[in-house]
């Protein structure tokens, strides 16, 4: 995984709420069996008119300064909906690098922390004001800071809030299958306990 | 201590703690097309097995075609994406249910109809849908493409311990209402990030009277609510609907499992972060008018004004949701005319949707304005109505009767509406474009949905059983 350390950039608001993973990348490009190339496909459907071609110059991410922002300021709920990872990959293909909104769809806040994009969570108030901000001065930039635990916006600095272990991880780059293979003992020993009668796959069952 | 179903199951599958998170064992995964095969692709670049591939099971449901299986998928990248599951399940030693299979169906439909799903257990899937089996008291939740690699790697999870919720369902439903219209109704309540974070446990009398059918129905949409999982305790009812399929226990290893599930309620006195109490007499049949199975309302009532929301962001989307839907304030909703209408997904394609459903196609047509298709959740399914002769009243009444997939839930088959298209439908997410770009979507219960078929516009299911009884 791409470790997360320290990120400045640009701040693009995208003032909606419950933005789902449907939006953030449509299920027709969700057939492709690489984890790369889904920059082009982000927010296809508000993106573009009907023709998949000509952009729809309404859509906050068609604006300059907003192409490709390492930043993205969201509404309540972001990323709900659909487990898909693409949504996560997508993100990151198109360049952003952090996502700061007062809540996260379950799946979308792990996957995300996965890969390596950072998910902030901040109160709705304070989202409210940046958003402000970042309508009034487009090119104001952003340092999000995960060594310091911090994000500095429109003269403001707010914490974030991640647990440690997540925040270690993020910090390190660190493979999550590595670090639970560490406990292999302690799953061999779960197996030798499971109950007798639970189910196993292939054929007709047990 | 007082302990939560969730609590125990929890429990009972912490294998060990890592940095205040907990290592839980994996007792079930399931594995489909679309979300898996960057997961093996991860396995093969690190050298890395599959665990447990005994404890994995494979199929195809997202990008089948639901016409003639005799033929070649068309579609090139679907195909290749069906061809990777099949070699990656082989390559790994994991059951794959593929097309042609008579096991195959939609992954959530699936789990339980082989007697996979049993309570107690912990059940994943890199769908978000999973939530279906908490229906059986097992705790089931979806996740991305990199835990189903962590899956595969280690049969375990990494996890940070959800909050619980209780959604109480008191009263009795009243008639022609169904699950479908519980569920939107507790969704409509609590609103789409209403539980994130939470696992809710549904109680109370009216989900003690549902049949598994309909408790899979309601668990399914948990996720709609932004909860991690739902889930119901097992009872008898869930006992009956286990016993004697494929992968059930049998003999003494039955009478051992029956007396464990007894065990798996929660205490009383067990204390949840949330209790929601919903008055189950109270709930009329449902039907959404925006753009997330939040916005939804009595099939009685007319589309909002966006003037009742306070805060401007709100407003501001439900304008927009309006805008998308072409609705108007004001409109009565079972006065909106539709195109087409979609009976199937994970949330309503079981055999009992689909005998709800025909009863109320039962003898009469399909409105000429109206494209309306049938596809059952599963293979058995498909079998079990046509056995029943469902799928001649439905194709007596001009609906298509389909192979079994995802289908138009989604659309990433060719199973699309068109730009404008509006359907009545029985799924589960009315999300801009869902079911295809500009598509509108009704989220309905099946009947609700037979019915706005023959009516060719949105209509309540109850004044329309009435007329044809005579009564009304
Ligand atoms: S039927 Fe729809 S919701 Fe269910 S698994 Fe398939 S695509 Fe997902």
């Amino acid at each position: 995984m791409e470790p997360f350390r320290r990120v400045a950039g640009v701040a693009a608001p995208l003032d909606r709420p419950n933005v789902d993973t449907d939006q953030i990348i449509p299920k027709q490009f969700l057939k492709r069996i690489e984890r790369t190339g889904y920059g082009p496909f982000l927010f296809y459907d508000w993106r573009f008119r009907g023709d998949g071609v000509t952009e729809n110059p309404d859509f906050e991410l068609n604006r300059e300064p907003w192409r490709h922002p390492p930043i993205l300021l969201a509404g309540r709920n972001f990323g709900s909906g659909s487990s898909r990872e693409h949504a996560v990959w997508a993100l990151m293909d198109y360049g952003v690098r952090a996502v700061i909104a007062p809540s996260f769809g379950d799946i979308f806040f792990s996957n995300a922390l996965q890969n390596g994009l950072l998910p902030v969570r901040l109160p709705e108030a304070v989202l409210s004001r940046w958003m402000d901000a970042a309508r009034e001065e487009p090119g104001l930039e952003a340092v999000v800071d995960l060594e310091a635990g911090a994000v500095d916006f429109a003269g403001e600095r707010q914490p974030i809030d991640l647990d440690p272990e997540a925040r270690r991880r993020l910090l390190e780059g660190l493979d999550a299958i590595a670090l639970t293979l560490r406990h292999s003992a302690d799953i061999d020993a779960y197996e030798a306990r499971r109950s007798s009668w639970l189910p196993v796959t292939g054929g007709a069952g047990r | 201590m007082a302990e939560t179903l969730f609590e125990k199951i929890w429990r009972r599958h912490a294998v060990c703690e890592d940095a205040g998170s907990t290592v839980l064992y994996v007792d079930l995964h399931l594995v489909h097309e679309v979300t898996s095969p960057q997961a093996f692709e991860g396995l093969r670049l690190a050298g890395r097995g599959v665990r447990r591939p005994d404890l994995t099971v494979a199929t195809m449901d997202h990008n089948v075609p639901t016409t003639d299986r005799s033929l070649p998928v068309a579609d090139p990248i679907a195909r290749q994406q069906m061809d990777t599951l099949l070699a990656n399940c082989r390559d790994f030693g994991i059951a794959c249910y593929g097309l042609g299979d008579p096991r195959q169906g939609i992954v959530h439909i699936i789990g339980p109809e082989l007697g996979l799903t049993q309570p107690g257990m912990t059940i994943v899937c890199g769908d978000s849908h999973t939530s279906t089996h908490g229906a059986f008291g097992a705790l089931a939740f979806g996740i991305g493409t990199s835990e189903v690699e962590h899956a595969l790697a280690t049969q375990t999870l990494v996890q940070r311990r959800p909050r619980t919720m209780e959604v109480r369902v008191d009263g009795r439903l009243g008639l022609g209402v169904g699950p479908k219209d519980v569920i939107l109704a507790i969704i409509g309540r609590i609103g789409v990030d209403g539980a994130v974070g939470h696992v809710i446990e549904y109680t109370g009398e009216v989900i003690r009277g549902l049949s598994m059918e309909g408790r899979m129905t309601v668990c399914n949409m948990s996720i709609e609510a932004g909860a991690r999982a739902g889930m119901i305790a097992p009872d008898d009812t869930t006992a009956a609907y286990i016993k004697g399929r494929p992968a059930a226990p049998s003999g003494t290893a039955w009478e051992q499992a029956v007396a464990d599930w007894a065990s798996l309620r929660s205490d009383p006195g067990a204390s949840y972060d949330r209790t929601v109490v919903v008055d189950g007499g109270a709930i009329i049949p449902h039907v959404s008018w925006g753009t997330n199975p939040a916005q939804v309302a009595p099939v009685t009532g007319a589309v909002p004004d966006p003037e009742q929301w306070d805060n401007p962001s709100d407003r501001q989307a439900v304008q927009r949701a309006l805008e998308y839907m072409g609705l108007r304030p004001g409109t009565r909703l079972d006065q909106v005319a539709i195109d087409r209408v979609f009976i199937g997904s994970c949330t309503n394609s079981r055999i009992e949707d689909l005998r709800a459903a025909a009863e109320v196609a039962r003898g009469r047509r399909v409105a000429p304005t109206v494209h309306a298709m049938v596809v059952p959740g599963s293979v058995q399914v498909k079998r079990q109505a046509e056995a029943e002769g469902l799928d001649a009243v439905f194709r007596d009444a001009g609906f298509e009767w389909r192979e079994p997939g995802c289908s138009m839930c989604l659309g990433m088959n060719p199973d699309i509406l068109a730009e404008g298209e509006r359907c009545a439908s029985t799924s589960n997410r009315n999300f801009e474009g869902r079911q295809g770009k500009g598509g509108r979507t009704h989220l309905v219960s099946p009947p609700m949905a037979a019915a706005a078929a023959i009516a060719g516009h949105l209509v309540d299911v109850r004044s329309f059983d009435a007329e044809r009884a005579g009564i009304a």
